[in-house]
């Protein structure tokens, strides 16, 4: 995947790998270095190295995210059956254990990769980047990156997405934005999924949920659907779609910048 | 329990100012964290305790400073002080808000020991 694999240091990224900082003495006679670094600061240099892959490819990426059982993979099975003739679609899928997820995508007749992470609860830059090397960008239109299930530690990790698309089931309770500040103030869409449930459920409201979000300063857009019943899906897959020319012209731009400056 | 992961990355770091400037041991270590970073600092601590032993920073202070959550209004451009699920204006109810502090997860300062032949 990487072209000029060194793999990633560049005059223009070298800053972001050194540490160094300014040396200065303290009161007690001791040696202070002002760093002012992120603490993830190798995540988000990977990150932004995935990041440039992605833009260069033309690829829009997704980092997917949601509790485990949200429906995240059912929702890319659904969302492959609408788009998957006309949008060429990827899927790196983490999990703590088991193929069983990419073999449903596969099933679909679309590339997954699985990642295994062990006992980790989220995705890292660097798993992620290792999994691209097993895709061909240059065939992928839209690459989710399905997250480990898990409302908490992802929402930390920068993995070079361009977008954070963070599912909600009705099943959850409509006051999980409230409760998970950081994952859904990190939410570009939310998905509010298996709506068909809601006639059961009576205590969920869509409403609330969407409250409970720009409570959070966040105007994500919110999607109501079922990928079981494809009730919403059309809205949902409207909005990816509108996302893809954006990432094109963006490839255009970095194509037309490499020819200037060779 | 990605404090862990954090803690690692976090002492890779600090490791590799300590070689750059020559250091034979690291004093301290200056954080600023802010509550929606994700960031818990009582277990950022714990991870920090196992984490460093075996490193430069093995004797190290933990140091963090802790941010408060305060958001500017998009509407009437006053500053408040909210709490991490409610970043609504204070002022004007608006929820259109830019975050001002409270996000932070930063490194931003290290002490270390270097020894006379060195310097």
């Amino acid at each position: 995947m990487c072209d000029t694999c060194g793999c990633n240091v560049t005059p223009g990224n070298e800053n972001l790998v050194q540490a160094g900082g300014k040396l200065a003495s303290t009161s007690s006679g001791r040696d202070s270095v002002e760093v002012l670094h992120g603490l993830l600061h190798e995540n988000d240099h990977q990150a932004q190295h995935n990041r440039e892959h992605f833009e260069r490819h033309g690829v829009l990426a997704i980092n997917l995210m949601s509790s485990p059982g949200s429906g995240k993979t059912r929702l890319l099975e659904a969302t492959i059956d609408d788009l998957g003739r006309d949008k060429r679609i990827a899927v790196v899928e983490g999990d703590l254990e088991t193929e069983r997820d990419a073999m449903r995508i596969r099933e679909k007749g679309v590339p997954a990769i699985q990642i295994t992470t062990g006992s980790a609860c989220h995705l890292d830059a660097h798993m992620v980047h290792d999994a691209l090397h097993r895709l061909d960008l240059d065939a992928v239109d839209i690459l989710f990156i399905e997250n480990v299930g898990n409302l908490v530690c992802p929402a930390s990790f920068d993995l070079g997405q361009q977008l954070n698309v963070v599912l909600l089931s009705v099943t959850e309770g409509d006051d999980k934005p409230a409760k998970y500040p950081v994952m859904f103030r990190a939410a570009d869409a939310v998905v509010i999924s298996k709506v068909d449930l809601l006639p059961y459920l009576g205590d969920f409201e869509p409403d609330r949920a969407r409250r409970h979000l720009r409570e959070l300063a966040n105007a994500a857009s919110l999607f109501e659907l079922s990928a079981q019943t494809g009730e919403g899906l059309g809205a949902w897959c409207s909005w990816l779609l509108a996302q893809i020319p954006q990432r094109d012209q963006a490839a255009v731009g970095e194509r037309s910048f490499t020819v200037t400056s060779a | 329990m990605h404090e862990l992961a954090v803690c690692r990355s976090l002492l890779r770091q600090v490791e590799r100012v300590a070689m750059q400037h020559g250091a034979d041991e690291v004093a301290s270590i200056h954080l600023s964290i802010g509550p929606l970073s994700g960031i818990e600092v009582p277990l950022l601590e714990q991870a920090f305790s196992i984490a460093r032993a075996g490193t430069v920073a093995e004797g190290a202070e933990l140091v963090t400073s802790l941010k408060g959550v305060r958001v500017r209004c998009g509407r009437c451009d006053k500053e408040s002080a909210v709490t991490v699920n409610r970043l609504v204006c204070l002022h004007c109810g608006d929820w259109r808000t830019q975050l001002v502090s409270g996000d932070e997860m930063e490194l931003t300062r290290v002490e270390i020991n270097i020894p006379e032949t060195v310097n």
